[in-house]
């Protein structure tokens, strides 16, 4: 089961649009994005994001994983979000 | 209080003049009047309301020392000036020099000595980094073409080829080194700086040095757009504390004493950060500091003035600002008025 945190210096607007303050970059989430970066900052683990989102939208469990650990890897490499 | 500052050039390439004004007029604890001293009579910020209450004036540096000052004291007669600021990097060393005479009519400054001003000069600054552990590219100074030569023994291309004051290329081989060292050379004499290029994002830090070595602030800034002159036109106030720890380190080597500017790149490859420059006065970008909390500009104007200031200790990041180009319409009286006159009073 992975945990992840939002790192402190993360401001997130409602928008999905995201400024990282320790070096100014600033990124846009879509509409999908932007639900599962409120899913993280609420404390949601990765098992609870797929069973949330399957149990919302008619995608298999299988085919989410893998575009979830997608955006969780690209979230890991611009700094906006720690894996536990 | 009158307060003379200099750089009111707020063109494409904007000399700190006018947003340092306008910091102080954040600043309502501060009673003062701004008087303008201008090199040309276009420059926007005599043209612009609510800047300067009237502006004069003055000689080119190259004019020399006495010139300078002999102006000044007559402009003095008539405006009695308690604080001049001057801005630009190339008159910097002339008000230095001529700082104890200004004293001496009763005109304070805030200014670094000259051997501050030498340690972080362009061609100097190279080993200042070295023999304090601050990284920094490595350089050589070049005064003849033949001297290019010389690059490829030292590193590869890129290289950036850098004016003493100001100016700066990036060349990708011979040909066009020889090209920026002819422009750079005929406008701002010798030497001519190659330095190594390092890829990566720029990071700048506008700060105070108290001249003990203490950092009265410091805020930094990430460039969010650049000009292709090179110049900043938007940017970002960005939480980087190692940033502001090299600065305050580079302050306290230094003993820094009015505002300036460091420039940094952090390199792509290995994610330090290396010091570029320090500019030896604030920054065009100076009025993003007020709306982070720290009015940078302020605290040196009470300082000078013997007043009793606040170390800053933090700033918001996320703070933005965006630079517009903006016409400013203006009868041609006014004009004729600086040009034969050397002085004009705002809405007198």
């Amino acid at each position: 089961m992975k945990n992840f945190t939002i790192p402190q210096n993360v401001a997130v607007s409602d928008s999905g649009f995201l400024f990282l303050a320790s070096t100014g970059e600033t990124f846009n989430l879509n509409e999908q994005g932007t639900l599962i970066y409120k899913m993280l900052q609420n404390g949601l683990n990765n098992e609870e994001i797929v069973n949330q989102i399957t149990a919302e939208y008619e995608i298999s469990s299988d085919l989410f994983q893998k575009d979830l650990d997608d955006f969780l890897h690209s979230l890991k490499t611009f700094g906006l979000v720690k894996e536990l | 209080m009158k307060i003379a500052v200099t750089g009111l050039n707020a063109t494409d390439n904007p000399g700190p003049g006018v947003p340092l004004i306008r910091c102080l007029q954040e600043d309502k604890s501060l009673d003062f009047t701004i008087t303008g001293l201008i090199y040309d009579s276009l420059e926007p910020g005599i043209y612009m309301d609510d800047i300067a209450e009237s502006c004069h004036l003055i000689p080119y540096p190259s004019s020399g020392l006495d010139s300078l000052f002999d102006r000044i004291r007559q402009i003095n007669e008539t405006e009695k000036i308690d604080m001049i600021i001057p801005t630009l990097d190339s008159e910097l060393y002339g008000f230095v020099k001529i700082q104890k005479r200004l004293e001496d009519i009763g005109i304070k400054t805030y200014l670094p000595g000259t051997d501050m001003l030498n340690i972080r000069a362009k061609d100097k600054l190279f080993n200042f980094c070295k023999s304090n552990n601050i990284n920094v590219p490595k350089n050589i100074l070049v005064s003849s073409v033949q001297d290019l030569y010389g690059i490829t023994k030292e590193f590869e291309y890129p290289v950036a080829v850098k004016g003493i004051f100001y100016d700066a290329y990036i060349v990708n081989n011979f040909d066009e080194a020889v090209t920026a060292f002819k422009k750079i050379s005929s406008k701002w004499g010798f030497p001519v700086i190659i330095q190594e290029y390092i890829k990566g994002s720029e990071f700048n830090v506008v700060a105070l040095g108290d001249g003990t070595g203490g950092t009265v602030g410091a805020v930094a800034m990430r460039k969010l757009y650049i000009t292709d002159k090179g110049k900043g036109w938007a940017g970002v106030s960005i939480e980087d504390e190692p940033l502001i720890e090299m600065s305050k380190k580079i302050i306290e080597k230094i003993k820094w004493r009015s505002g300036m500017e460091l420039e940094y790149i952090k390199s792509a490859q290995t994610n330090e950060y290396y010091l570029l420059e320090i500019n030896p006065r604030f920054p065009a970008w100076v009025y993003l500091s007020p709306n982070t909390g720290q009015n940078l500009p302020a605290a040196m104007v009470k300082l000078a003035m013997g007043e009793k200031q606040e170390y800053f200790t933090t700033y918001k990041t996320g703070i933005m600002f965006v630079r517009c180009s903006w016409d400013l319409i203006s009868d041609v009286s006014k004009l004729a008025q600086i040009s034969t006159s050397g002085v004009i009073y705002n809405g007198k």
